[in-house]
């Protein structure tokens, strides 16, 4: 595949906001704003960072990508299908029952790596692939999409101080940074500020930038891959909601709720119009 | 004196046959690597020994990712803490995924002794049997345990080994027949029978041996394997002898005497007593010591089954 130019991805992006938004609608139910907050992250990753073949799910030498905030699937869905990995038909039926796409991410999904759903855990199975693929002398590498609320868990640093002690530098995490979660601002509910420097003295390499700028995430994927001795942490700075007005004006409302067909065309009309 | 071993020693025995027949067998460990006996391995495959520290949760889903690189990851702990602390971890990242990953539980059931309720797990097989895909083992001596062991690196999907700290004699003699899920008939009876998992199996054997003074002919079942459960076994002995009486060193909530009491109801219900921790936590002592207080003994075995006969048509 020739890699496609940010004009391009952008493009891409528009697509998949569509998607997302159309198969929850669809569904009744799901995470929307997070999903949306995402996606210019999950493009970059299958359209330009990679190394995969839809053609060959289990290709050994594959890069990977575990979605840990699991109920943001919607828009891994959208991008897998978009890529080859399954029919774009299945993309309307999800949530339904006998349907590959699931709730939250599951290996039912061809080119869905793991199942997660319960926070906390994406980056530790990350870690085991990640030293599995030193173990058998491989050369694949390893990304992992946390969420900020998802940050609460201690788990997850469990997972990064293990990353670190095994200085795993074939594993590249990305927070997809939007500020909110379920129940407002992650300022209010649990502080996770100075989140670089918490990084940094687990002993990650972080990369700052705006997840939403295809230019500043390709740049990020391609440094953290320069980076030996250590992981790589990019805190990608995004809007909860982002590409629809009345989603982003209240995020936190629109975390688990699908739209209603109203609020759907006005979303999709509103994307089109970016 | 007969040779006495805890089942974790058997084991730690077959990491060390695994790490040099499956190059794909890693261990992982959460900072108490010689008291679960993972530190024979580590001594000799070094490079597929990681320690977690004390980060059971991480542990465990780390090897989940290690099984869906293809690994076959041994993950070690205490009991309580590989399947309380990291019950939803071993829920979504392991069953749930069906992943090749071996869960070790040492220190299991009121036999650690001293250290008292915090670290006495008595409810593992409960919380792992009712995790579909799950496989729960129980050994009832350390070579037991290692037959155990080397049978799961070969054996699809998640395990749980239950192994405990006290060192028993060695009464198993299987040769070549170990099979995962398939109860080990030690003693033919056909006035009851008592089904034993783990160290219970020893104190069955004692009860075995006092009942038939008393002129009661009683079958031995070890059910090393609580989950898949020898339906067959446990139906053709409810058939044959007509009562049961289960003992394992675990509460009786949710249990191995559960699991069996689940088959006889549902397939040939007969009269049955259950031997083991009745809903309480457990409290510091010595291992034997505490054995005989919560009435896990040859003598509560053999006080059930005289409680049973009674009840037998």
């Amino acid at each position: 595949m020739n890699k496609p130019n940010v004009d391009q991805l952008k493009d891409l992006a528009k697509e998949i906001r569509k998607d997302v938004l159309t198969m929850l609608s669809e569904a009744g139910s799901g995470h929307t704003s997070g999903s949306l907050s995402c996606v210019e992250i999950v493009v970059a990753l299958y359209y330009y960072k990679l190394r995969h073949d839809p053609k060959n799910i289990k290709w050994p030498e594959r890069d990977r990508f575990i979605l840990s905030k699991g109920h943001t699937c919607p828009t891994l869905y959208a991008v897998l299908a978009r890529r080859g990995f399954f029919p774009c038909e299945a993309l309307m039926t999800l949530r339904k029952r006998g349907s590959i796409l699931q709730g939250h991410a599951s290996l039912v999904t061809p080119g869905c790596e793991a199942s997660t759903g319960s926070l906390g855990q994406g980056l530790s199975i990350a870690d085991g692939m990640a030293l599995s693929a030193r173990l058998d002398f491989k050369d694949y590498r390893v990304y992992c999409l946390l969420g900020d609320g998802e940050l609460d868990e201690g788990q997850v640093w469990e997972a990064a101080m293990t990353a670190a002690h095994y200085k795993v530098d074939n594993l590249c995490a990305i927070i997809d940074y939007n500020k909110q979660q379920i129940d407002g601002w992650t300022s209010d509910i649990k502080n996770l500020e100075p989140i670089k420097d918490k990084w940094l003295s687990f002993g990650w390499h972080t990369i700052e930038i705006d997840g939403h700028d295809f230019k500043q995430i390709m740049d990020a994927l391609d440094r953290a891959e320069m980076i030996k001795g250590k992981p790589t942490m990019i805190i990608a700075h995004t809007v909860k909601g982002k590409g629809v007005s009345f989603v982003e004006k209240n995020a936190p409302g629109y975390h688990g709720t699908a739209l209603k067909k109203d609020d759907l065309e006005k979303a999709l009309k509103e994307i089109e119009g970016l | 004196m007969a040779n006495l071993k805890p089942t974790r020693d058997g084991f730690g025995e077959a990491l060390v046959e695994l790490g040099k027949i499956n190059k794909d067998v890693v261990v992982l460990s959460a900072d108490l690597t010689a008291s679960v006996r993972a530190n024979w391995f580590k001594d000799k495959y070094p490079e597929r020994f990681f320690n977690f520290g004390v980060a059971e949760q991480d542990m465990i889903s780390t090897a989940a990712g290690f099984a869906l690189s293809g690994k076959v990851p041994f993950a070690c702990t205490f009991g309580i803490f590989a399947s309380g602390r990291a019950w939803d971890q071993i829920r979504l990242s392991v069953c749930y995924m069906n992943l090749n990953v071996k869960i070790s539980g040492t220190h299991g059931g009121i036999s650690v002794g001293p250290d008292g309720a915090s670290h006495q797990a008595l409810e593992e097989i409960t919380l792992m049997r009712v995790l579909p895909n799950m496989t729960v083992i129980v050994p009832c001596d350390s070579e037991e345990a290692r037959l155990a062991t080397l049978a799961s690196a070969s054996y699809p999907g998640p395990i749980y080994l239950r192994l405990g700290r006290e060192p028993f004699p060695i009464i198993t003699d299987y040769k070549d027949s170990y099979r995962i899920g398939k109860a080990l008939r030690m003693a033919d009876g056909s006035d009851i029978t008592i089904i034993g998992t783990g160290v219970m199996v020893q104190e069955a054997l004692k009860a075995h041996e006092e009942l038939k003074k008393r002129g009661i002919s009683a079958r031995l079942l070890n059910l090393h394997t609580v989950k898949p459960i020898d339906k067959e076994e446990i139906i053709k002995a409810a058939i044959e002898t007509g009562a049961i009486v289960t003992a394992e060193e675990h509460t009786v909530v949710g249990g191995m005497g559960s699991a069996v009491s689940e088959v006889l109801v549902e397939n040939c219900p007969v009269p049955m007593r259950m031997v083991g921790i009745k809903d309480r936590f457990g409290e510091s002592g010595d291992a034997l010591e505490l054995m005989k207080y919560f009435g896990l003994s040859a003598e509560g075995i053999v006080k059930a089954a005289l409680e049973v006969l009674k009840l037998k048509k």
